[in-house]
């Protein structure tokens, strides 16, 4: 699978060949770029150029229906000292850290079942595992503003079994519905990359520790789980970085002191119109998510230096 | 700490067993609530079912602009698929294959769509597009799906390419075979698995698509852009669950399939 593919590949175990000669290396330089430069070329013009543009705009002004092109850092000045824009970023980032926290507790023991306890028919335990994820994430999303709803099954379950008068009108519509639904969207994704880095364990490390005397959990806290933390952190980031920037689950089931960066970047391109200021909190996310990103590789880097 | 104890272990097993299960059903039975309402014979999603009826997916039937939508849907995906799996070929080729300068860098560049949150992705192509007076539409998110789906294409491929014995390619070479001969006649039909599961699983990821598409696709939408305006009008919403479980029946037949032709490199990551 995808993450599984990802956990891989990383681009440390890329293909190493011994530099026979300066001569080959120039073949070899060549026919690199030439076979990726399609995907390459690619990615530059639809990625590269247009987030060159994205930051220019974001020193741009709207001026009513023009756009007024002298750099200034007003946007980002506005970001900062308005009150409405600053909360959202840290609701995000909160709502966003627990989700990835609260997905990855829940996934690890899935992970662990399956490196270590499924011998058999691991395919079809992977497929069933993993085969939500990949239905529509619109509908699973929305099935829990069924759950959820003012009508939807809890209300109307608990009104039919004469437990309530009223619906409950706390369930939807805030941070913690816009929690709920996001663990419930990406809890799956969790599992393979530590399912990965669990299952390349070398199980003589394991047999040494228990025979030296380690107990169960002693093995597991001082071998398992310090190997398994590139895979752990792996999946932080695969669940981090699209749930910091969701505009569906807080849009659906958020209401509007549940919504997130995505949707007030969206809101300056649609509603607001203000469209400089947009490109401007969407450079403003870009460094957020790229600064715990970067914090995270490095806190796991740290980590496992000192295991080693 | 102890419930950490309580799971590690041949003693845990059985613990571990139960979770899975718990787990597994916090997985399925929310998105199992469409299929199942999508027979109900009432507009709301609420207790008790009120009787079995398949009218909900007569409607879905005769419904024109779905048609349209889907067809608009199949279209992005079909393409995206065979245009982000043929790009990521070659990357994926030149990222095992070969060392160059600036390999790190090139990788990461083709990888980055996977990096970037999707809205990010989403607005940079519209004001790119809108700078250069190129009209939203169907092509606009083609565009944007290949490049989300390169990454995708990308890694499936080259986790294969790395298992792969290159003596094989030596070997036609040092028969007298040309470079491309040999790819075609050795390395495609070897990677073969690869190209089909990232083929199936771009197509999925591109069906299944929102926000680029919600976008860039203007007044030409795809199913899902279609399926979160038809979630506003309250009396849409049992046809909307009928056409969700469609939905779910073939992605998830599309998935299995990928799954089971990649299935053997999975376990094996080893």
């Amino acid at each position: 699978m995808t993450v599984a593919a990802r956990g891989a590949t990383a681009p440390g175990t890329m293909a190493g060949r011994p530099r026979v000669s300066r001569q080959l290396l120039k073949t070899d330089d060549m026919k690199g770029y030439a076979l990726v430069s399609p995907a390459l070329l690619t990615v530059l013009a639809g990625l590269g150029a247009p987030i060159v543009l994205l930051v220019l705009y974001s020193f741009w002004t709207q001026n009513y229906l023009t756009i007024d092109h002298t750099p200034t850092l007003a946007n980002y000045i506005t970001i900062v000292t308005h009150s409405i824009y600053i909360p959202v970023y840290v609701r995000s980032v909160a709502i966003s850290l627990a989700v990835t926290l609260t997905t990855l507790l829940l996934a690890y023991p899935v992970a662990y079942f399956l490196a270590f306890d499924v011998k058999r028919n691991k395919i079809a335990w992977l497929i069933v595992i993993t085969l939500p994820f990949w239905t529509s994430y619109l509908l699973r999303v929305f099935s829990w503003k069924l759950i959820l709803g003012y009508n939807g099954i809890i209300n109307s379950g608990l009104k039919s079994a004469g437990l309530i008068d009223q619906p409950l009108e706390f369930l939807l519509y805030n941070p913690v519905a816009v929690y709920l639904t996001l663990v419930y969207g990406w809890a799956t994704f969790a599992i393979l990359p530590i399912y990965v880095s669990l299952e390349k364990i070398d199980r003589t490390y394991l047999e040494a520790a228990t025979d030296l005397g380690d107990t169960a959990f002693e093995r597991f806290w001082r071998i398992t789980f310090p190997l398994s933390l590139p895979g752990v952190s792996a999946a932080f980031l695969v669940i981090f970085i699209p749930t910091i920037g969701d505009y569906v689950t807080p849009a659906m089931v958020g209401g509007p002191n549940g919504s997130m960066i995505a949707n007030l970047i969206q809101s300056q391109f649609g509603k607001a119109n203000n469209w400089p200021l947009g490109a401007a909190l969407s450079v403003f996310a870009m460094l957020t998510v790229t600064a715990i990103a970067m914090l995270i590789v490095w806190a796991t880097k740290r980590m496992t230096e000192r295991i080693g | 700490m102890s419930t950490v104890r309580s799971w590690e272990g041949e003693g845990g097993k059985r613990f571990r067993l139960g979770y899975i299960l718990a787990f597994l059903a916090f997985l399925y039975v929310p998105i199992l609530l469409l299929p199942l309402f999508s027979f109900n014979d009432a507009i709301y999603v609420a207790l008790p079912l009120k009787g079995f009826t398949t009218k909900w997916y007569g409607q879905l039937f005769a419904n024109k602009v779905l048609h349209q939508t889907l067809w608009n849907s199949l279209e992005v995906a079909l393409a995206a698929s065979l245009i982000s799996t043929a790009l990521g070929v070659f990357a994926a080729k030149a990222f095992t294959r070969y060392e160059f300068r600036g390999q790190r860098l090139t990788y990461g560049m083709v990888m980055l769509a996977m990096i970037l949150p999707e809205v990010l992705v989403g607005i940079s192509l519209l004001l790119c597009l809108n700078a250069l007076g190129i009209p939203l539409g169907l092509h606009a998110v083609l565009f944007g799906h290949v490049l989300f789906c390169l990454p995708f294409a990308v890694s499936v491929l080259m986790s294969r390419l790395e298992g792969f014995d290159r003596s094989l390619e030596e070997a036609s070479l040092d028969l007298g075979e040309s470079g491309w001969m040999t790819f075609w006649r050795v390395t495609f039909p070897l990677i073969l698995p690869a190209i089909v599961s990232s083929l199936l699983l771009t197509f999925t990821i591109s069906f299944d698509e929102f926000i680029l598409a919600f976008f860039l696709s203007s007044t030409e939408t795809t199913m899902p852009v279609y399926i979160w305006g038809q979630l506003r009008f309250p009396q849409k919403l049992p046809e909307v669950l009928a056409l969700g479980t469609f939905i779910i029946v073939v992605s998830t037949a599309l998935i299995v399939i990928s799954q089971m032709v990649r299935g053997e490199e999975i376990t094996h990551a080893r």
